[in-house]
């Protein structure tokens, strides 16, 4: 394996003050390489999306290291640095982004922070990437579909041309027939870009459709590393991961019947 | 299908000063006996306000029309107020999204449970109680004499709902409405709390009609399904039978799913198409 | 409809695609002003404000007497053709006072509402976004100017400042501001757990870029409704204090002031202490269906 981009050691996470101290995270340890999409799996409270928060530095109260480049980053505010490199897309579009702000607003800010050049025509370009016709700069999100929202928070995170994204349920807040296009849309511009992800999500299928490499999560730890190839083929070393696959793969067949 | 418990005919709302023109839900039939009913559809489709138009609890500015809308018989189209409050938790209950807005904030869980079992039976504080336990063991609640005297902001979403689902089916009603019960928990409590109301209701005998957005849930939770676009029922299928859909929509949201079994790329995106909005439905037995 | 798009402002309102931020916005207000207009006490109110506004614009050209003017033999006569809302007990037309009163009326409820919101605001985003030590000492400011009751503060600054309009609005300014802090801080509160704030985080901006752009956009709507309904008690307080002889000082046509006068002639003499009194019942009423009518408007929750 080469180098990774992005590397996760010991990492622990609790939550909650002296008497009830809940231990969410323990010692969760893995690597990305540069293009890779990495994805965690697991069902509610195996601390999937606390390991997301952390890396992005939305929550500094862990212990363990989180390396860039092989670069420990601080555990207070990431540096800008960290953020042009590593962007984020939310749960649910219609939390993440400000009922307020139109969506040119939305894309414009991080170029104003960062200093970007060229404002008009990056904004143009990226909403068309994520495919929205540019005319969508104007409109506020109450304007927009669930996809079409979700279309805008891939776009706030891209516009940085970040390397790095981390998805935390890219398409559970939304309907099913919108679902194929959002996981179309990342594929398409994980490629295009040669971009790095890392996945959170607790659908098997999307999981395995977006990403090489899988850790299954249960209480807190990584219990067991897959390839998708290998999930796709039923082999899991735990009897958690099985019964995991099971179910998931007890509704493929219910769609195909004896497709096995 | 075992005796229907529920028959809707040609179910009509009507929202006054709506734009689009269309009526929310267009002609809607279908019946339900003691089985698990799906209804699935996107958001606008009309799913949920054909499940509120089954209890009279539609908004006032509806205009809810039908054929026939019988529950085990009875009209409930001429049905009283009072009649349908008697209805309404006894025979039909209701779970809806979010544990928070439907439990009382200041009173105590185990209480409301208590409650809800008195309304409805004739039946001292005490047996009420053990009653109440025994339910919220049912929902499979661990420490249930702890979470009994909890308050509503204390425990969880996932805990939550499973105390709606306790309350709702210590009633004994005969159908339960189950309104996206999941799409407000973290997606992966969603499947515990369906497994512990599906247990329930296969236990009980009671029919379930669940409406969602999530296909895949309803899927593997309910034996026939509805599927609902623009306020109509385009396909009614068995759960089992998913995978010979012949809806063009249907089949459409089959194959934009990601596929454990084969990586397809990129996916089928579901393309809409206008005829849908009046084009010919499919029933579960003509064809086949 | 096709012509719809041609026809100038309002198809420029109407347009389904803005093409600039401008009209993104415009049409938002659009919106919202369609909104409030359908809300028939609401614009009522406001009629009745923008009105009041007007008047007290022209009111050296709608005042039929010079306010100030005495008149011995004329004093106390009743409403008549002459004087329709009668003279005071020196003679003063009652109606020309009411006029120049609105000017000193608005002066007051804008100039409080003006120093009550922004400072309101900011206390209160700051202590509820950052929390901690910074929260609990500018909670507990807040929770002194609370303890007492406003009009008891206001009557304790202005003691302490001397009479006079511009200590009566810093008084009241000072008893005012403290619930506002509370609301923003509320409201703060949940809008900093939100995955848009996360999001501005994560794009590196500053706190001070996330309170001003996300946090107190969030807050203002409730924040304006509540100054807007709470400027019928600045209008009722700015009046008990020139009641008091505390506020606007003789011969100042001050609503409140001009009730305290009339109230030795009551028995004989109704409408001296009525007229006045009517003018801060009707500002009251319409600033407070106004606000109402807003709420309506901005807050999306208040379905």
């Amino acid at each position: 394996m080469t180098q990774s981009l992005l590397e996760v050691t010991d990492l622990n996470v609790s939550f909650g003050e002296e008497d009830e101290r809940h231990h969410v995270v323990k010692d969760v340890g893995f690597h990305i390489g540069r293009g890779e999409c990495y994805g965690l799996i697991g069902e509610s409270g195996c601390g999937k999306t606390t390991v997301l928060r952390a890396i992005a530095g939305l929550n500094s109260d862990y212990d363990g290291s989180i390396l860039l480049d092989a670069q420990k980053q601080p555990k207070a505010r990431r540096g800008a640095g960290f953020l042009r490199r590593v962007q984020m897309v939310f749960q649910d579009p219609y939390a993440s982004l400000h009922p307020r702000k139109m969506v040119d607003k939305v894309l414009r800010e991080p170029l104003q922070i960062h200093g970007f050049d060229r404002q008009r025509q990056r904004i143009d370009e990226v909403l068309v990437q994520v495919g929205l016709d540019p005319s969508f700069r104007y409109r506020y999100p109450h304007e927009l579909s669930g996809g079409q929202r979700q279309r805008v928070v891939v776009a706030r995170a891209l516009i940085m041309e970040p390397e790095i994204l981390l998805l935390d349920e890219p398409t559970s807040a939304l309907d099913v027939s919108v679902q194929a296009e959002i996981l179309n849309l990342l594929t398409r511009v994980q490629r295009e870009r040669g971009l790095t992800y890392l996945l959170v999500s607790h659908d098997m299928a999307v999981i395995a459709h977006v990403c090489q490499r899988i850790g299954m999560m249960q209480h807190g730890r990584i219990i067991e590393e897959m390839t998708s190839e290998a999930v796709r083929n039923g082999q899991a070393q735990k009897q958690y991961t099985r019964e995991f696959l099971d179910a998931s793969a007890a509704f493929a067949a219910a769609l195909e019947g004896d497709a096995t | 299908m075992t005796e229907p418990l529920l028959e809707v005919e040609n179910l009509r709302i009507r929202f006054a000063g709506n734009r689009t023109g269309r009526d929310a839900v267009r002609g809607v039939s279908f019946r339900v006996g003691r089985e698990k009913l799906g209804i699935v559809g996107e958001s606008g489709s009309g799913k949920s306000q054909t499940g509120r138009a089954l209890l009279k609890l539609t908004p006032r500015s509806a205009q809810v029309t039908a054929t026939r809308m019988r529950f085990r018989g009875e009209d409930l189209l001429t049905a009283s107020e009072r009649r349908m409050r008697e209805i309404r938790g006894r025979s039909i209950s209701m779970i809806l999204q979010d544990p928070k807005f439907s439990l009382n904030p200041l009173m105590k869980v185990g209480e409301q449970i208590v409650e809800a079992y008195r309304v409805h039976h004739q039946a001292d504080q005490k047996t009420a109680r053990e009653r109440a336990l025994k339910m919220l063991e049912a929902v499979h609640i661990r420490d249930a004499e702890r979470v009994f005297s909890l308050l509503p902001h204390e425990v969880s979403g996932g805990m939550g709902q499973r105390i709606m689902i306790a309350m709702m089916l210590i009633p004994e009603p005969d159908i339960i409405i189950a309104d996206e019960p999941t799409s407000a928990l973290d997606v992966t409590v969603r499947r515990q709390v369906l497994c512990v109301l599906n247990e329930l209701v296969e236990a009980r005998d009671t029919g379930l009609i669940l409406i969602s957005h999530d296909l895949n849930l309803v899927a593997s939770f309910c034996d026939r399904i509805l599927v609902m676009y623009s306020g109509r029922v385009l396909e009614e299928i068995e759960a089992s039978n998913l995978r010979n859909a012949r809806h063009p929509y249907t089949r459409a949201l089959l194959d934009s799913l990601p596929r454990l079994d084969r990586h397809v790329d990129p996916l089928r995106v579901p393309q809409r198409d206008p005829s849908w909005l009046d084009g010919p439905v499919f029933g579960p037995e003509e064809g086949s | 409809m096709d012509d719809m798009h041609q026809h100038g402002f309002r198809g420029w309102l109407a347009a389904p695609v803005p093409a600039s931020a401008a009209q993104a916005r415009a049409q938002q207000i659009w919106l919202g002003c369609k909104r409030f207009a359908a809300n028939r006490s609401a614009l009522a109110g406001l009629v009745f404000l923008l009105l009041l506004v007007i008047v007290a614009w022209l009111a050296p050209l709608i005042a039929p007497y010079n306010p100030f003017q005495q008149s011995l033999s004329a004093r106390l006569t009743p409403p008549s053709a002459a004087h329709w809302f009668g003279t005071d007990e020196l003679g003063r037309d009652i109606l020309s006072r009411i006029i120049y009163g609105t000017r000193i009326t608005l002066y007051i409820a804008v100039l409080t509402a003006g120093i009550v919101a922004p400072v309101g605001l900011i206390v209160g985003t700051i202590a509820g976004y950052f929390g901690g030590w910074i929260d609990l000492v500018l909670m507990r400011i807040v929770d002194v100017f609370l303890a007492f009751p406003s009009l008891i503060l206001a009557l304790a600054f202005v003691t302490a400042l001397g009479p006079g309009i511009e200590n009566a609005v810093i008084a009241l300014s000072l008893a005012a501001w403290p619930p506002i802090a509370r609301l923003a801080r509320a409201e703060t509160l949940t809008i900093r757990k939100s995955d848009y704030v996360a999001a501005m985080r994560m794009q590196g901006a500053s706190h001070l870029r996330i309170i001003w752009s996300d946090v107190i956009p969030m807050c203002l709507p409730s924040v304006v409704v509540r100054v807007t309904l709470n400027m019928a008690i600045v209008i009722l307080t700015a009046a008990g204090l020139g009641f008091l002889g505390l506020g606007a000082q003789p011969p100042s046509p001050e609503w409140g002031a001009m009730l305290s006068t009339g109230r030795e002639f009551m028995m004989n003499a109704w409408w001296v202490a009525a007229m006045p009194g009517i003018a801060i019942l009707l500002t009251s009423l319409a600033v407070n269906l106004a606000g109402d009518g807003l709420r309506d408007v901005l807050d999306p929750r208040h379905d």
